[in-house]
Parts: C-alpha cells; sequence; structure tokens
C-alpha cells in the first residue's frame, strides 16, 4: 500500500511542481537548474520501472477516489505505458533544458515552466491510467494544458485562435472518449482497461459499434488524422518547444496510445481495423504531399508529422505482434528525429530571426553545432542506413508487405507507404539540411546560439544514433510493450542486417526519391493547395452553426428581465406540482378537528389585508408598508403556533428588507402605472394559481400523518445523534448542514453579485 | 441628518445587540436561535449604527471588511467538515466530544464550528449588499 501511494506520488509530482518551477525566485542557476533537476529524476525514475517491469512483469497501483462514482486512482505498469511514460519524461528533460534558454528572458519564463509540467504530469497520468473515466480526465487535461501552451504567446490573435481551435478539436474528442468509457463501463460491467482486457473483447456487445466509433473519434482528433489534421499546423503558432513536445514527441502520439491500449478491448475486427487503416493511408498521403507544399520549416515538419502520425495509427491498426513491434519502433524513432528537428527550426529562428526556408541557406558555417544536429536528424527521417529512422523504415516495410489485405490491396499499399516516406524523406531534408547547405545567405539577424539550445537537439540526434547502430537495445523495452497492445510476446528482433531482401531494395529507392524530391523542391512551392481540398472550413462552419443557434436561442431564456423568470419560475413550480398532485388524485381536506381561536383569525385577516394593499398600491410607500404587514404577521403567526425561530428570522429579516427598501427608495418609480391591463391580469392569474396551489398543499400535508412521523423522529434523533434539544437548528446545521453549505454559497454569491452591479453601475455613471 | 437621541439610544444598545446575538449564537443548538438569526441581528446593529453615525463610520466599527467576513464564513463553514473526512468519515459528518466545565458536562462539536460559519457569512451577505446600495445612494445624491 505504501508504494502504491508512492508511486502515484510520483506520477502526480509534475503537478505538485507547477508552483516550485512556475514561480521558483532566486538566482538565475536556481531558475534553470531545478525543472530540469525535476524533469531528469522523472526520467530516471520511468527508466527504472520500465527495467522493474522487464525483470518483474507489469504490476498495477491503485488508490479510491470517489468509490461511489465508480472512479479509482489506479494506475498499471506495463510495457507500453512504461514505455510512454520513459518517452514523455526523457524528452520533456530535454525540452525544458532547452526551453529554459529559449524563453531565458521572456516575461512569462515561469509560467511556460508551470504550463508545462502541468502538461507532463497530465501526459503520464493518461498513459499510466488504468481507469477509463480517469484516462478521460486526464486525457482532457492534456488538452487544457496544451491550450495554454500553444497560446503562450497570447497577443497575437492567430495564436489564441490556434490554441482555442486545438482546445476545441481535441476535446470534442475527449468528450467522445466519455461517452466511450461509459459504454464500457455498461458494457464490460467496470472502467479498469486491464480487467476489460482480461475478459476478452466486447465484440460481441450490440453496442460495439459505438464504441469504436466514439474511441476512434477521440484517437482520430488528439492525433491529428483526417478529416481533423488541420489544427495541427495550425498550432505551429506555439512557441518551439511546445511544438517539439506537444506536436511531435508526445500529446498528438496519445491517439496512437489509445488505439494501441484499446486494441485487446475493441479491436481485431475488420469494422476497428479497416476503419483506421483507411484513414490512416489518407492522413499518410496527405500529410507527406502537403509537407512538400510548405516553405516555412515549422509547417513542413507539421504536415509530416501528420504523415507519419498516420502511419503509426495504419501499424496498430493491422494489430498483429510485428506490426506493433514496427509501429513502437517507429514512434520512438520519430519522437528523436523530429523533436530534434523541431528544436532546430527554433534554433534557426532564434539566430536569424526567420524560419522560411527559401530564405536560409549555409547556416553550417555560423552554427555547426546545430547543423550537425539537424544533420543527423534528417539523415535519421530520410531513413539513411546506420540512423534510427532507417531501422523504423524497414520494420515498415516488412510488416506492410507481409500484411494480409485482400488481394491486390497489399501492393497498393506498399506503393502509398513507398511514395509518403519518400515524401517524408525529402521533408527532412527540407527541414534539416536546406537551411545549412551551400552558400550563406543574408537573413534578418546572424549569430550563433548557447550550447543549451544544440544541446538538446544533439541529444536526440546522438538518440538516433544508437537506435541505428545498436537497435537491439530497444528489442526488449519494445517487446514487453507488444505485448500489452498485442497479448503476444513474439515482435521479431530489431537488427540493423536483415540480408539482400526486397525490403532493402525499398528503402534504397524510397532514399534515391527522397534525394530526387529534395533537388527539384523549388518546383513544388509553386503549388498551392487548393481550398475546396481543406477540411478547415468544416470546423468554421460548425463554429458558426453554433453562434446562430446560441445567438438565436440566448435571447428565449436569458431576457434580462426579473419579472419574466420570476413568472418561469412560479409557473413552472406549479405546473409541476398541481400535475404530481393531479396524477395521484390529492384533494384538499380540512381536518374537522382544527379549532381557530379568534386571535388567530384576525391576525389571518390583517395579513390578507395586507397582501390585497400590496397588490393594489399604487406608491412605492404605500407598497412597502402593507409588505411588512404580511411579513411581521406571518412572524407573529409563526410566534403563535410554536416556531420562534422561524419568528425571530422573520422579524429580523423584515427589520432588514425595509432598510434596503428605504435605500433604494429614490430609484424606484411610482409603479402604479407600470403595466397594461392584460398583464395585470396574467399576472393575477399566476399569483392565484400559486396561492391555492400552495394552500392545497397546506391542507393535504395537515391531514395527512406525514408531519407527526417526521417530528416524531427528528424529536428523538436530535437529541440522541445531534447533543441539540432545538430540532430546527439542529436540522440546519446538522441533519442537513449540506444544503445549508450549499445555501450561504448562493448567498454569499448574491451579495458579490450585488456589489458588483452597483459597482458597475456607479463606474457608468461617471 | 443626524439625530442625537438616536445616536445615544445606539450607543447604548450596540453591546446590548452584539451580546445578544452571541449569546443567540451560542444557545441556538438547545434553544431558539442558532448562527442565522445571530448573524441577522448583528448585521441589523450595524445597519442601525450606519443609520445614526453614517456608513463610514459603520465600517470602521466593523474592523474587517464586510466582503472578508463572506470569505472567512464560507471557508470556516467549508473547514468544519474536514475533520470529518480526516476521521476516514463521510465529508460533514458531525464529530462530537464533552468539556467538563465545573459541574456540567457540554457537547461540543463540529457543527457549532459550522453555526459560526454561518454566522459570520449571514454578518458578511448582509452588510455588502446594504452598505454597498447605501454607498450608491450616496454618491448619487
Amino acid at each position: 500500500m505504501s508504494s502504491a501511494i508512492l508511486h502515484i506520488a510520483v506520477i502526480l509530482s509534475p503537478f505538485v511542481a507547477v508552483p516550485v518551477v512556475g514561480w521558483a525566485g532566486g538566482k538565475r542557476i536556481v531558475r534553470s537548474v531545478l525543472p530540469a533537476l525535476i524533469a531528469g529524476l522523472l526520467a530516471v525514475y520511468f527508466i527504472s520501472v520500465l527495467i522493474i517491469v522487464g525483470s518483474s512483469g507489469p504490476f498495477s497501483i491503485a488508490a479510491e477516489w470517489a468509490p461511489t462514482l465508480n472512479l479509482s486512482l489506479s494506475f498499471r505498469f506495463d510495457g507500453l505505458s512504461a514505455l510512454f511514460a520513459t518517452l514523455i519524461t526523457v524528452v520533456g528533460t530535454v525540452i525544458v533544458v532547452y526551453g529554459t534558454k529559449y524563453f531565458e528572458d521572456h516575461r512569462d519564463a515561469g509560467k511556460f515552466n508551470a504550463a508545462l509540467f502541468a502538461f507532463m504530469g497530465s501526459m503520464l497520468g493518461l498513459v499510466l491510467s488504468d481507469n477509463v473515466i480517469a484516462l478521460f480526465v486526464f486525457w482532457e487535461l492534456t488538452g487544457f494544458t496544451s491550450y495554454l501552451l500553444i497560446g503562450f504567446e497570447h497577443d497575437p490573435p492567430e495564436a489564441r485562435r490556434a490554441a482555442t481551435q486545438a482546445l476545441l478539436v481535441t476535446g470534442g474528442g475527449g468528450l467522445a472518449l466519455l461517452a466511450a468509457g461509459i459504454l464500457m463501463l455498461q458494457a464490460g460491467g467496470t472502467a479498469q482497461l486491464s480487467e476489460l482486457a482480461g475478459k476478452g473483447s466486447l465484440v460481441a456487445d450490440p453496442v460495439y459499434p459505438g464504441i469504436v466509433a466514439l474511441v476512434l473519434l477521440a484517437a482520430f482528433t488528439k492525433s491529428a488524422q483526417f478529416p481533423f489534421h488541420f489544427w495541427l499546423p495550425n498550432a505551429m503558432q506555439a512557441p518551439t518547444p511546445v511544438s517539439a513536445y506537444l506536436h511531435s514527441a508526445t500529446m498528438v502520439k496519445a491517439g496512437v496510445y489509445l488505439v494501441a491500449r484499446m486494441t485487446p478491448i475493441v479491436g481485431g475486427t475488420m469494422l476497428w481495423s479497416s476503419t483506421i487503416v483507411i484513414i490512416g493511408v489518407i492522413t499518410m498521403l496527405l500529410g507527406a504531399g502537403r509537407a512538400m507544399l510548405e516553405t516555412d520549416l515549422k509547417r513542413v515538419l507539421a504536415y509530416s508529422t501528420i504523415s507519419a502520425l498516420g502511419i503509426l495509427m495504419l501499424l496498430f491498426a493491422i494489430g498483429t505482434p510485428a506490426a506493433a513491434m514496427a509501429g513502437l519502433v517507429y514512434l520512438v524513432a520519430h519522437a528523436c528525429y523530429k523533436g530534434a528537428l523541431f528544436l532546430v527550426a527554433g534554433v534557426v529562428e532564434h539566430g536569424t530571426g526567420t524560419r522560411d526556408v527559401t530564405g536560409l541557406a549555409g547556416l553550417r558555417r555560423a552554427m555547426p553545432a546545430t547543423a550537425l544536429a539537424a544533420g543527423i536528424a534528417a539523415a535519421s527521417m530520410a531513413g539513411v542506413p546506420l540512423f534510427g529512422g532507417f531501422i523504423a523504415k524497414e520494420q515498415l516495410y516488412d510488416t506492410v508487405r507481409l500484411a494480409a489485405l485482400p488481394a491486390g490491396w497489399g501492393d497498393v499499399l506498399v506503393v502509398a507507404v513507398v511514395g509518403a516516406s519518400m515524401c517524408l524523406g525529402a521533408a527532412g531534408l527540407i527541414a534539416g539540411i536546406a537551411p545549412f547547405w551551400g552558400p550563406s545567405m543574408p537573413t534578418p539577424a546572424s549569430h550563433d546560439v548557447s550550447a543549451a539550445l544544440w544541446l538538446g537537439p544533439l541529444t536526440l540526434g546522438i538518440a538516433s544514433v544508437l537506435l541505428g547502430l545498436f537497435p537491439s537495445l530497444l528489442s526488449e523495452p519494445l517487446a514487453l510493450a507488444v505485448t500489452a497492445t498485442s497479448g503476444s510476446t513474439s515482435g521479431g528482433n530489431l537488427a540493423l542486417w536483415h540480408g539482400f531482401t526486397i525490403t532493402l531494395a525499398l528503402s534504397a529507392l524510397t532514399l534515391a526519391g527522397s534525394v530526387g524530391l529534395f533537388t527539384y523542391r523549388g518546383r513544388f512551392w509553386r503549388i498551392a493547395w487548393p481550398r475546396r481540398l481543406q477540411t478547415e472550413h468544416l470546423y468554421s462552419k460548425t463554429l458558426t452553426a453554433l453562434d446562430t443557434v446560441s445567438s438565436r436561442l440566448g435571447p428565449l431564456l436569458q431576457s434580462a428581465s426579473l419579472r419574466s423568470y420570476v413568472l418561469v419560475v412560479v409557473l413552472s413550480a406549479v405546473g409541476l406540482v398541481a400535475t404530481t398532485l393531479a396524477m395521484n388524485r390529492v384533494l384538499p381536506m380540512v381536518r374537522r378537528s382544527t379549532s381557530v381561536e379568534f386571535h388567530e383569525g384576525a391576525l389571518a385577516a390583517l395579513i390578507v389585508a395586507g397582501a390585497l394593499s400590496a397588490a393594489f398600491a399604487r406608491s412605492t410607500m404605500a407598497a412597502v408598508l402593507s409588505l411588512g404587514v404580511v411579513g411581521y404577521g406571518v412572524a407573529v403567526m409563526y410566534a403563535l403556533l410554536g416556531a420562534p425561530d422561524l419568528a425571530m428570522t422573520q422579524f429580523a429579516v423584515e427589520t432588514l428588507t425595509v432598510v434596503i427598501f428605504v435605500l433604494v427608495f429614490s430609484r424606484l418609480r411610482g409603479f402604479g402605472d407600470l403595466s397594461s391591463t392584460a398583464v395585470k391580469v396574467r399576472d393575477a392569474l399566476v399569483a392565484v394559481a400559486a396561492g391555492g396551489l400552495v394552500t392545497t398543499l397546506v391542507l393535504f400535508i395537515g391531514a395527512s400523518g406525514t408531519t407527526s412521523r417526521l417530528a416524531a423522529f427528528f424529536a428523538d434523533a436530535a437529541p440522541r445523534l445531534a447533543h441539540g434539544n432545538n430540532i430546527v437548528n439542529v436540522i440546519l446545521i446538522d441533519f442537513r448542514g449540506f444544503d445549508t453549505l450549499g445555501e450561504i454559497t448562493v448567498l454569499v454569491t448574491v451579495a458579490i453579485g450585488v456589489r458588483a452591479l452597483l459597482l458597475i453601475g456607479r463606474e457608468r455613471g461617471r | 441628518m443626524t439625530s442625537s437621541i438616536l445616536q445615544t439610544a445606539v450607543r447604548l444598545l450596540m453591546p446590548l445587540l452584539l451580546l445578544f446575538a452571541v449569546f443567540l449564537l451560542l444557545r441556538g443548538h438547545n434553544q431558539p436561535g442558532g448562527g442565522f438569526v445571530g448573524g441577522l441581528v448583528v448585521a441589523a446593529s450595524f445597519v442601525l449604527y450606519s443609520i445614526a453615525f453614517g456608513v463610514d463610520a459603520a465600517r470602521r466599527a466593523l474592523l474587517v471588511r464586510p466582503s472578508t467576513l463572506l470569505g472567512v464564513g464560507l471557508l470556516v463553514a467549508l473547514v468544519s467538515g474536514l475533520p470529518a473526512v480526516a476521521a476516514g468519515h463521510a465529508f460533514m459528518t458531525a464529530l462530537w466530544t464533552t468539556v467538563a466545565a465545573g459541574s456540567m458536562a457540554i457537547a461540543v462539536g463540529t457543527p457549532l464550528v459550522f453555526d459560526v460559519g454561518v454566522f459570520l457569512a449571514v454578518i458578511g451577505v448582509v452588510l455588502t449588499i446594504v452598505f454597498t446600495l447605501a454607498e450608491a445612494v450616496l454618491a448619487e445624491e
């Protein structure tokens, strides 16, 4: 148990670190080293978890959260989650070091670190959660924190717009995930993913197609699959460290993770695989093609990322252990080289003031270390042997060639994948080679950057090289992850050399194609992508439609007239209660035994007279005084009938009401002629209906035995359970204390609202 | 408008009203009274004070801002529910202990703390509204 608490504390520690890294004061060394240290320790922790999972198998930990709602904070450490957690924290450490330097003199540097750590915690929760509802919560948290990160430079309106767009698209998908989770909970009887996976697939369930549709909607929006891909290039408004972290290494892969995680639960059917394969292939081709048309470094990388995400979806949809293995290798290799290239784009922009590739060349002299990192990453992305990307591409081709597809489609798929890979390789060369090669060009600024900036991309580049030279290093951790998603252990071996095969020939062909496309890159830049083929207008049309609906609906519901609100409230209450009474055939009954004393009758007459006088008063003063008669009369009635608490409260409230009336007197118009006759008749009818209903209820309650039963219970329970003899007060603060808490919260809110309205009025008056 | 009769009366009445309010608050558990009506009495006494001496004087006499009482009252009420959570019960479960005071044994529990929270919040609500209204009217004149 204690170790469970420890693990949960570590998983949630990035959230705890938010204020620490966000507002760390003191010397610059503290501000820059502390966040990196925390992230680094987390990375070490999850690497060791990965090793533990490898030696002693997956394990789960759990702590109750809201047991009545079937919610628990349960986390599962298996190969898949530990691999993702390692990726998140290792890349996160690189980003933190880089980001600290990138935002060195930025006024909001602390805020950036705070949001980054909140995101890291959300992402860790997402991949480690074993409860589907908790998974949803962390899923949405990554959306919220990414909103903060994309819109970090919030002055330009495009940045705010892009942040909102990413939030709405991925957040909408998150809601689909919640619905899918609830369906799974109902169909499978548990919200625990590991238990659902153990029970076997939910395929036989009638809601199965619904679950698949909802899960895929979530995965496709998060991982920028067609037709939701448009948010990712727009999100390039984000600062570069954010793009490198969220939009290449981690968040966009959450959708891929979801597909891998759900495969044992809902996967393995034609519906599941074919939908993902089709969408994945469309996304792969679309992203690869459009990457060739862009000249902004970050947009080139964004479209190539969309394409890579399509490839990952495709691989995980095939579902065989070998395909899962290929997917994981591709995922790790992609995180390394794409993260590095994004960081390089940031360095280039930092050093030159532009990231338009048509205006950049020859930077290798000005920034040699960055050029080295960029070259390595580009080589890996292009699939040059001895680099990580080569291994990934070999695995991809092997899988696609051997995939069990309907006759003829296998060859089509191979051609599509090779074509997309050629474009991706060329995109890698455009981003990693073009700015550094050739003769120097004049740029807005030109200076080398400090080590903290080029260290990050170089580290990721070296990781690519290590993966390329010693792929067997990753065999074991990846095999663990394969087990988690496909249930089988035989994932195939990673090796640098597979002999002279068709796959090797395809790799060589791809490399040649990439170089060719790269050489003639200028021709593609002249092509403009037709507006008709963009899916973003679907998003804007949806937003416009929603705006139209709410602008029509809003005034109907929010008339800003207190009288109509009161009318609606009273009429609803009367209608609902009267319907219930009629359905139960309740009739007012008068208890014969009730005797009315003379002074009680006189008091009642006085109250009625006061009410009538208030209704017909033609001056404010007369109305207020008449209402006072009603109020004090009711208070005296309470006192007579043995409710001193109510009487005291009523007296105090009446007194204060009079004071408040006196204060607002000067602002009230004489209201003798405010309403037309028709309105007066309507109001009278409503008033009579409400009064009649209350009278019926009182007579009914008086005639039935309900009152005495409750009174007896409280008279017995109050002294025994609540140590008090005053039943009214005991009910208020103990038996129904939670209600009272709600009521005083409402009162406090009202007070704040009144004050705000009056102060606004005074501001306007000036 | 200043009336020395009202001012003298208020000077004499204020301590009595405040004492009465605390009395209502404390005895509320067994006799008529409680935090809500106690809070109303305190609020009414300060409203009376503001009528006699003006809103500024009443604000000074209150020592804290009414808006502070809003927050503190709500917080006290909320916090009174937490010991139960710490003890492993549901939020706001009443916890009682008996304190010996001379020959009597007085039951003390978290609902009393809750009642104090209600008391403070009610004072804050009424005075926030009345003082703001009064100042708005004054500003207009």
